[in-house]
């Protein structure tokens, strides 16, 4: 019934994808930039990092296409009915280092909490310079 | 024109010397005899290596070192002409003759840390010999630079209060010259990359805007006008007096306001040569300004009480005589400015020399002080009466020869104007240098001894193991300066009066200014006057 | 093995780093050898892929696993990566050398923790310099930040604040690099370095470009220190232990500015939204360099002091980028080893200085040569370079990029430099003028004393002493010689150089 339609909402769509990956990605810039609380803007980071990611997934994306993934009665060369493998490929290397990132920045968290008793930043720097 | 070129490691070695002798002082720092030693010996060795290359000069030709690559498409390149020679000669042969007396004086003033001292002293004459000797802009500034970074443990020496903030004054000045003179050494290899010191210039054929050239001008004669001590940027001259006695008169007589001066006739005569200033039109303004700080200066002497400060400002008004021969640029001002540079040597070097020995022997540095030191130290001040003398340009003295050539330019040049500068200034120069002389010979001494223990209290400590004449006491015998400092006084003042006679008496000096100044003018025949 | 130079460049240290820690349980004596048998042998690779590339006149493209690009990874080794990947690998060696005596008395645990992350840090740097992939250049960079952010919390208290500061910053940057390599992979489908310089031109005026391009600049921008956005390298560099910061201050800024000179000018081209951008950089880098000048004149802390000459200092670099002729490049790419050997040098001295006698502070050298003489004459050295005063290799670069400049017609930026070579002399001068100058009365009044056993003691321990003057050496020495540097090596890491 919408079938005249359909390429239109299809392009909607998907710029709502890429708007929302947008929001995303300010928000966490957001976060990092106003946010008092070290451990928030460590959340607002990962916020960011995840934006980059869907960003990269989103490339990826054609509708109505599957897994790269060789089923029984597909062709290889089909690229038509695959999605593209690599972003999500490369993004699971940034989801890795996206890991490794709050590993390390947790880790720096609990020492400066340890030396401060405290995690707002004012807070820390007063203590610091004292 | 060009002349024949003679490849030799000659002027490379002469550089060396001196910094391999640097490496060694420090190396063998807790021995003074070996130090000094050391520092005897490699100035006799420079001195020699710089006298192998005069035959070849005086035969017309160029030493050159091959040229080592030190930056993209500009070389170190050390070449030997006439003018260079001269002043490496000059400089190398000062070495010899300084480094005995500062022995003699650092021995007498113990300030201590002299390992420093040394060392310093013979990067500063490494340097002035690769001024002297440089072939093109690049390796002229390397040293340029290396020559103000060297003089400045001399200058701060004494480490005290006002030496720190003399050092202080001297590096902003300097290096703020070093700086601007960067500026016009790049910008003049971008015009013509790589171009080689040509007598009678090379910039003319660089297709500037006289605009640009203009521009270019000032900002060399800034760069080099602030180690000539050109008014008004003669500001760190005077107070650069806090170094040791020594230093003062290397700074003066050998090294860098020497090399100051030197560079402006480098510039003026091998950069941009007399046409193109006469083109743009700054050779006129630059005379004027050499002009105004010979009287300028000379007047600001009359008034200085401090022995080393009224000789400081008598060098700067000497030495604008040298750039006022640049900036004329005729071939008798030329010539005359090039051999003044020989000339105001060895004066300004016998006067600071007997300042040293005084402040040494008798730990006095103002003039009112000096009553009566005639007849206590004869010698001495005898060599000070007859370098004043030449100076004030008495003829048959060196400083006559200098005097008469750059008389000679004006006239040349159509700007007859000047000599009445170079007479007034003659007479300025006898007005404060004459009473010195009238002080030491017909002053009372008693009563004016007297008369400074009460008023004075800035006469200076003396040290520890220093005989110090007592207040009040009258000549004392044997009150004479040390040998080591007395001998080399009376030989520069020997020379001063010997080369007003026979100019070209030993080294040549007056041949190769010659040669040079003929060679900028492009090729005519010597001027007159040469015969002298 | 001679064909995998490439690879092992930045397999070594990856898998030394992580025997280093578990063979410290053992003896740390011998994990230190081994780490320093690592630096060396990446050392040798990086000097025998730099000299191969050199020898072949091409670049030198290693492909990971066998997998061609663009599909698979790709190392590229041509005189300016491999040049580059030969100064962090040396540095690398000297700041090891180092951290010798400096790790003394900490536990073998965290020695052998420094040890790992340190030839993290540098796996990480080598192949950011080696790789011609962008992504694989974010997983280098986030390699290295991540190691380094460690590795500054090693300085103590404050030290881990400023790291974490340090990770927020550097993080964000690199997702800010991340999302501009995805819009230039949405715009192209590649990301290989060689292949996206093929398909690029005819899309530089696309806005996704545009984006891109801004985007990679601020991440990199960030990461290289570049005023407005070097907030955070102050306290970072303030407060991280010597050799970790001799190490970050000398080569990490660099290598992040190396990748913005590969991205410009090997990726893009300049037209479009890029000559723009380097205007734009231009102009920040000359306000970097006299902000940076002007806040270290008004330090009283020695470390910081050096910490805000890096922001000039970079701006140095930076500004050669941007003016873009050959001759401007000749310096910028100069003035990368000639300030990684100056500064790494001086925060080799700021911390011997500092391990020695405890000082920290500008008004506490004096009388500093009397003490320490080697070091303080070194330090002198490196000093003068950063002034620029020749023959030192601070001056040549500095030469180029005048000359550069004047050439471009660049007027101000003439100036520019100009001005900060003057205010650099204003604070190097401070602290020379107290270690030389004052305080020489008290030390005439008591000599030294120096008991009979103690006379050849060294003023420093050997290990911290020997890359102090070897750099110091090196500075004047590579000045006198840029011109092989230049001829040999920097003229065929220029774009258009190389076929």
């Amino acid at each position: 019934m919408f079938g005249q339609y359909y390429h239109l909402l299809d392009h909607l769509a998907g710029y709502a994808s890429w708007w929302l990956i947008g929001v995303l990605f300010l928000i966490g810039l957001y976060g990092i930039i106003v946010k008092e609380n070290l451990l928030k803007k460590i959340m607002a980071l990962n916020v960011m990092q995840v934006a980059v990611i869907l960003f990269f997934l989103n490339t990826a994306q054609k509708s109505g296409a599957t897994l790269a993934v060789l089923l029984p009665g597909e062709t290889a060369g089909a690229v038509d009915v695959y999605v593209n493998p690599l972003p999500a490929a490369l993004m699971l290397t940034a989801i890795v280092v996206s890991l490794a990132v709050m590993g390390v920045a947790m880790a720096l968290v609990i020492q400066v909490y340890r030396c401060y008793g405290s995690l707002e930043e004012p807070e820390v720097l007063r203590r610091m310079h004292k | 024109m060009t002349a024949e070129a003679v490849f030799s490691v000659a002027p490379l070695v002469a550089v060396l010397i001196s910094l391999a002798a640097a490496g060694l002082i420090l190396f063998c720092g807790g021995r003074p005899d070996l130090r000094e030693g050391v520092t005897m010996v490699a100035a006799v060795a420079k001195f020699a290596v710089v006298l192998s290359m005069l035959p070849a000069v005086l035969g017309g030709a160029v030493v050159e070192t091959a040229p080592l690559d030190i930056a993209r498409g500009i070389a170190l390149h050390f070449r030997v002409d006439a003018f260079g020679l001269l002043f490496a000669l000059l400089a190398s042969g000062l070495w010899i003759i300084t480094s005995v007396y500062s022995i003699g004086y650092m021995r007498s003033l113990k300030y201590g840390h002299e390992t420093g001292y040394y060392a310093s002293f013979a990067v500063c004459l490494s340097a002035a010999a690769g001024i002297a000797m440089s072939g093109n802009l690049l390796t002229f500034f390397i040293f340029y630079e290396i020559l103000t970074i060297a003089t400045y443990p001399l200058v701060v020496h004494r480490r005290n209060a006002e030496a720190v903030s003399g050092g202080r004054e001297y590096m902003v000045y300097l290096l703020l010259a070093g700086q601007v003179l960067f500026i016009a050494v790049a910008w003049a290899h971008y015009l013509v990359p790589g171009a080689a010191f040509t007598p009678g210039g090379f910039l003319a054929g660089a297709g500037a805007s006289v605009l640009a050239l203009q521009a270019l001008f000032v900002l060399f004669m800034v760069g080099v006008g602030v180690k000539a001590a050109v008014i008004p940027l003669h500001g760190w001259l005077p107070t650069a007096m806090v170094a040791p006695t020594p230093v003062s008169a290397l700074l003066h007589a050998v090294a860098v306001v020497k090399a100051g001066a030197f560079a402006v006739v480098r510039v003026t005569g091998f950069v941009f040569g007399p046409e193109l200033m006469g083109e743009l039109g700054v050779g006129v303004v630059l005379a004027w300004l050499a002009a105004a700080t010979i009287i300028f200066a000379s007047l600001r002497a009359l008034s200085e009480d401090h022995l080393k400060r009224r000789l400081a400002y008598s060098t700067v008004s000497q030495l604008s005589y040298v750039v006022l021969g640049a900036a004329l640029a005729t071939p008798a001002a030329m010539l005359g400015a090039m051999f003044h540079i020989v000339a105001h040597a060895f004066m300004k070097i016998t006067l600071f020399f007997c300042a040293g020995a005084i402040y040494a022997t008798t730990h006095k540095e103002y003039i009112r002080e000096l009553d009566g030191l005639g007849r206590r130290m004869p010698y001495t001040m005898g060599a000070f009466a007859a370098a004043a003398l030449a100076i004030t340009g008495m003829p048959l003295l060196v400083g006559f020869v200098s005097k008469w050539n750059l008389g000679l330019g004006a006239v040349q040049a159509g700007q007859p104007v000047f000599i009445a500068v170079l007479i007034g200034s003659a007479l300025l120069n006898a007005a404060y240098f004459f009473p010195i002389v009238y002080r030491a010979y017909f002053g009372r001494a008693g009563e004016e001894a007297a008369h400074a223990a009460g008023e004075a209290p800035e006469v200076a400590i003396p040290a520890a193991g220093e005989q110090v004449a007592a207040a009040g006491e009258t000549v004392a015998p044997g009150g004479e300066a040390k040998p080591s400092m007395l001998v080399p006084l009376l030989i520069t003042a020997a020379a001063a009066l010997v080369l007003g006679v026979l100019p070209n008496l030993g080294l040549q000096f007056y041949t190769l200014a010659q040669m040079a100044a003929a060679a900028v003018a492009g090729g005519g025949p010597g001027p007159a006057g040469g015969g002298m | 093995m001679n064909e995998h130079l490439p690879i092992l460049l930045i397999i070594i240290p990856l898998i030394v780093a992580m025997a280093a820690r578990l063979s410290v349980r053992l003896s740390v004596p011998f994990t230190r050898g081994l780490v320093l048998a690592a630096a060396l042998a990446v050392l040798a690779c990086g000097a025998g892929a730099l000299a191969e590339t050199l020898a072949r006149g091409e670049p030198w493209s290693y492909h990971v696993s066998g997998w061609p690009p663009p599909w698979g990874i790709e190392l590229v080794i041509d005189p300016l990566s491999g040049g580059l990947a030969v100064l962090v690998a040396f540095f690398g060696l000297a700041a090891l050398v180092y951290a010798g005596p400096y790790l003394q008395g900490r536990t073998p645990r965290e020695q052998g923790s420094f040890y790992a992350l340190f030839l993290l840090t540098m796996a990480g740097l080598l192949g950011m310099c080696v790789t011609g992939d962008l992504f694989n250049l974010f997983v280098f960079l986030e390699i290295s930040s991540l190691a380094a952010y460690a590795l500054i919390a090693f300085g103590g208290r404050r030290a881990i604040v400023a790291a974490l500061r340090y990770l927020i910053i550097g993080t964000a940057a690199a997702c800010f690099y991340l999302l501009g390599v995805g819009y230039l992979y949405a715009v192209t489908g590649s990301l290989n370095m060689a292949d996206l310089a093929v398909l690029l031109p005819p899309l530089m005026d696309s806005p996704a470009v545009i984006l891109a391009v801004v985007l990679i600049v601020a991440g990199l921008g960030i990461k290289t220190a570049l005023f407005p956005l070097h907030g955070w390298l102050p306290d970072a560099y303030s407060y991280a232990p010597a050799p970790v910061l001799a190490f970050l201050a000398a080569v990490m800024t660099k290598v992040s500015a190396y990748a913005l000179y590969r991205i410009l000018y090997f990726v893009t081209e300049a037209a479009g939204p890029v000559s723009v951008t380097l205007e734009v950089l231009g102009w920040m880098a000359a306000a970097g360099i006299l902000f940076g000048s002007v806040m270290a004149i008004a330090q009283r802390d020695f470390w910081r002091m050096l910490a805000y000459s890096s922001v000039a200092q970079v701006g140095y670099i930076i500004l050669g980028l941007a003016v873009g002729n050959v001759l401007a490049l000749y310096g910028a790419l100069l003035h990368i080893v000639s300030h990684s050997l100056a500064k790494g040098g001086l925060f080799f001295v700021a911390g011997g200085v500092n391990w020695e006698t405890g000082v920290r502070r500008v008004p506490d050298f004096v009388g500093m040569a009397g003490k320490m003489p080697l070091t303080m004459a070194a330090f002198v050295v490196a000093a003068f370079s950063m002034i620029g005063l020749p023959p030192t290799l601070g001056f040549f670069s500095k030469w180029y990029l005048v000359l550069g400049c004047l050439e471009a017609g660049a007027w101000v930026f003439v100036a520019v430099l100009i001005v900060s070579s003057l205010l650099t002399a204003v604070y190097f001068f401070r602290v020379i003028e107290n270690a030389y100058l004052k305080g020489k009365d008290d030390a005439r009044a008591a000599p030294p004393f120096r008991p009979a056993g103690r006379r050849f003691r060294l003023e420093l321990p050997a290990g911290m002493l020997l890359p102090i003057l070897v750099l110091s050496i090196g500075v004047a020495v590579l000045g006198l010689f840029n011109e092989q540097i230049i001829s040999n090596v920097i003229h065929y890491a220029l774009p258009g150089m190389l076929p």
